[in-house]
């Protein structure tokens, strides 16, 4: 029962390459050469989003489970910051690991309970329970002031000589956590837990066959994708400075989805891309904006029919076939 | 009491759609084995066709039924032709993908032609008449008398007819019903068609008495997979009988208990039975 595309990736050996260090580069540089705060935030935005995109590779693309509570866990790390921060006057810095902690306990616990169900029920399941966490955002008012959200939420203190007021330097702290991100996931890959779950996603029989503790492995890429969910939505929160329920709304998970989707499932770069393209093209081009999810429907459904690996897959079917003719 | 009375009534109403919605959800999967998520939105779709034909059209109430129900059943087979056939031996999850991105899709366009607006309905029967001593809009009786007719000719249909003993044969054996020379391309053609007219029924029954909207159907999808999943994936009195009970449970729940959180009812029923069952409460059986 492999889940994914043959192309999806597995770990190479030998170094990273010079590839990552020239896109840290660029991604240094860019900023720079935008023309107005307007593009920076949305650049901010990006890498925002990116993150979260991570995390929901983790429990998609690596572990091969189509979790779609994502964006529950996105809201839950939002609010827990902007709670803090407007109700208890917790600074940003505080609440942040506040909340990616709030969302990792609660993605072992749901983790725990949802990753018992399989296949379709786990689906249906986590989707219940992404719209739970939608509802009671939205209906518990005396917390979360329902359908008006919090306002006025402050963003990260200065650290040191260094303040984050200007958009500039808001969208290096993002870039800044995309990178740990990145890191995190390429090392998670790498390690004993990383090949587990590719084993559990290419055939969790076999592997629990073979003596690997299926649940346990699944369990900790839940986490892991909710504790990044907690990470972006915290971000998101504090860079925004305001905050409804539908930061929430399942419409969340399925854009992470179609950003992971677009740029490869399953492998390190691909959702970073995809969350690029897809979240850059949406906002730059009048046209998408009105139609979105017109396209994104549409795309989401082609690419699964004929990319299912998305660019990234793209990308190395060509690169293999190039060097193929070349032997 | 006639508080009571009402709530059942209502119950019932509701529940007649939430059990057409659930059957055709049920006997996708049942047969094909795609939770497919946008069924709503063909149930959304049958609505908004039948509003255009009868409010800007000016059909009659029924044509427009008819017409909705045969452009859905047309799209679903075109829908099941184009989008799930070619992912039927891929892996599981790209069919989920791609039911999403349908989802997302059909309630776009709707939104784009319609806009996001709510739109009322005129019906014919809009006039109140005296039901068992109840006074009630002829209309909803009308309507529980249209979906049973429906489901009844479904269940004779699956029962009495060669085209509905083999969706029945697919569904239990897909390799046995392709031994005995079952085309289950076909099947699976029939299935969705008939599946996407159930939903549409549905829609144009309900469209008068709620209000039509391109997210009427989201939460709809949501409800009948929570129904599908307690009457077990497949199986289709369990579809029927659970469209009813869910429904009913949320009229008097909404009423006697708490009407904040009536909707979220069923997804706590549905974590709970996921949280003690993890594979559903039966085994699926059409």
């Amino acid at each position: 029962m492999a889940l994914l595309h043959p192309t999806a990736h597995t770990p190479r050996s030998g170094g990273p390459g010079l590839v990552p260090w020239a896109v840290l580069v660029a991604a240094l540089i860019l900023p720079l050469g935008l023309p107005n705060d307007y593009y920076l935030e949305i650049l901010t935005q990006a890498y925002v989003f990116a993150i979260s995109a991570c995390g929901l590779n983790v429990i998609l693309g690596l572990a091969g489970q189509l979790s779609l509570a994502h964006s529950g866990f996105f809201g839950i790390g939002a609010y827990a910051v902007a709670l803090l921060a407007t109700k208890a006057g917790v600074s940003f810095w505080l609440g942040l690991p506040a909340g990616i902690a709030l969302c990792a306990l609660s993605g072992y616990v749901i983790g725990s309970i949802c990753l018992r169900s399989k296949g379709h029920y786990f689906a249906i399941f986590t989707m219940a329970v992404g719209i739970i966490i939608h509802l009671v955002i939205q209906k518990w008012e005396s917390l979360t002031h329902g359908h008006i959200g919090v306002i006025g939420i402050p963003g990260p203190d200065p650290v040191g000589p260094i303040s984050f007021d200007s958009t500039i330097a808001r969208s290096y702290l993002a870039l800044f956590f995309l990178a740990l991100t990145a890191v995190a996931i390429t090392r998670l890959v790498r390690s004993p837990v990383g090949r587990t779950l590719m084993a559990v996603r290419e055939n969790d029989m076999l592997a629990e066959a073979v003596g690997v503790d299926v649940m346990a492995a699944k369990r900790t890429a839940f986490t892991i994708s909710a504790a990044l969910a907690g990470l972006a939505g915290g971000l998101f929160a504090g860079f925004i400075g305001f905050l409804g329920p539908e930061s929430a709304n399942v419409e969340m998970t399925f854009n992470m989805l179609l950003y992971v989707m677009v740029g490869g499932i399953g492998s390190l770069s691909g959702p970073i891309a995809g969350t690029f393209i897809v979240y850059g093209l949406s906002q730059v081009l009048a046209v998408v904006q009105q139609c979105q999810m017109v396209i994104f429907g549409l795309a989401l459904v082609v690419l699964i029919r004929f990319m299912p690996a998305g660019l990234a897959g793209a990308l190395r079917s060509l690169v293999r076939s190039r060097v193929a003719r070349a032997q | 009491m006639e508080l009571l009375a009402q709530q059942v009534l209502n119950g019932l109403v509701t529940g007649s759609v939430y059990s057409l919605v659930a059957l055709g959800l049920t006997l996708i999967y049942g047969t094909m084995h795609v939770p497919n998520f946008a069924h709503g939105q063909l149930f959304m779709f049958g609505a908004y066709l039948s509003y255009a034909l009868v409010m800007r059209s000016g059909l009659h109430y029924w044509a427009a039924m008819a017409i909705a129900v045969v452009t859905l059943a047309v799209a679903g087979a075109v829908l099941e032709r184009v989008v799930f056939r070619p992912l039927r031996n891929a892996p599981h999850l790209n069919s989920m993908i791609a039911a999403l991105g349908v989802m997302l899709f059909l309630e776009a366009v709707a939104q784009n032609i319609w806009g996001p607006e709510f739109r009322y309905m005129e019906t014919p029967y809009g006039n109140v008449i005296s039901f068992f001593g109840l006074p009630v809009a002829a209309h909803r009786v009308i309507l529980l008398a249209a979906a049973a007719a429906s489901m009844i000719t479904l269940l004779l249909f699956l029962t009495r007819t060669t085209a509905g003993a083999a969706i029945r044969a697919t569904a239990q054996d897909p390799e046995g019903a392709l031994l005995v020379g079952i085309d289950t391309s076909r099947v699976a053609m029939i299935t969705f068609a008939i599946s996407a007219a159930m939903a549409a029924v549905a829609g144009v029954l309900i469209a008068p008495i709620s209000l039509v909207y391109p997210a009427m159907g989201a939460l709809v999808t949501l409800k009948a997979f929570v129904i599908v999943v307690l009457g077990g994936m497949g199986s289709v009195t369990g579809a029927l009988i659970g469209g009813y009970l869910l429904a009913l449970a949320e009229s008097l729940g909404g009423t006697y208990v708490s009407a904040t959180y009536q909707d979220l009812v069923a997804f706590v029923v549905l974590s709970l039975v996921f949280t003690f069952r993890p594979a559903g409460l039966f085994k699926a059986s059409v």
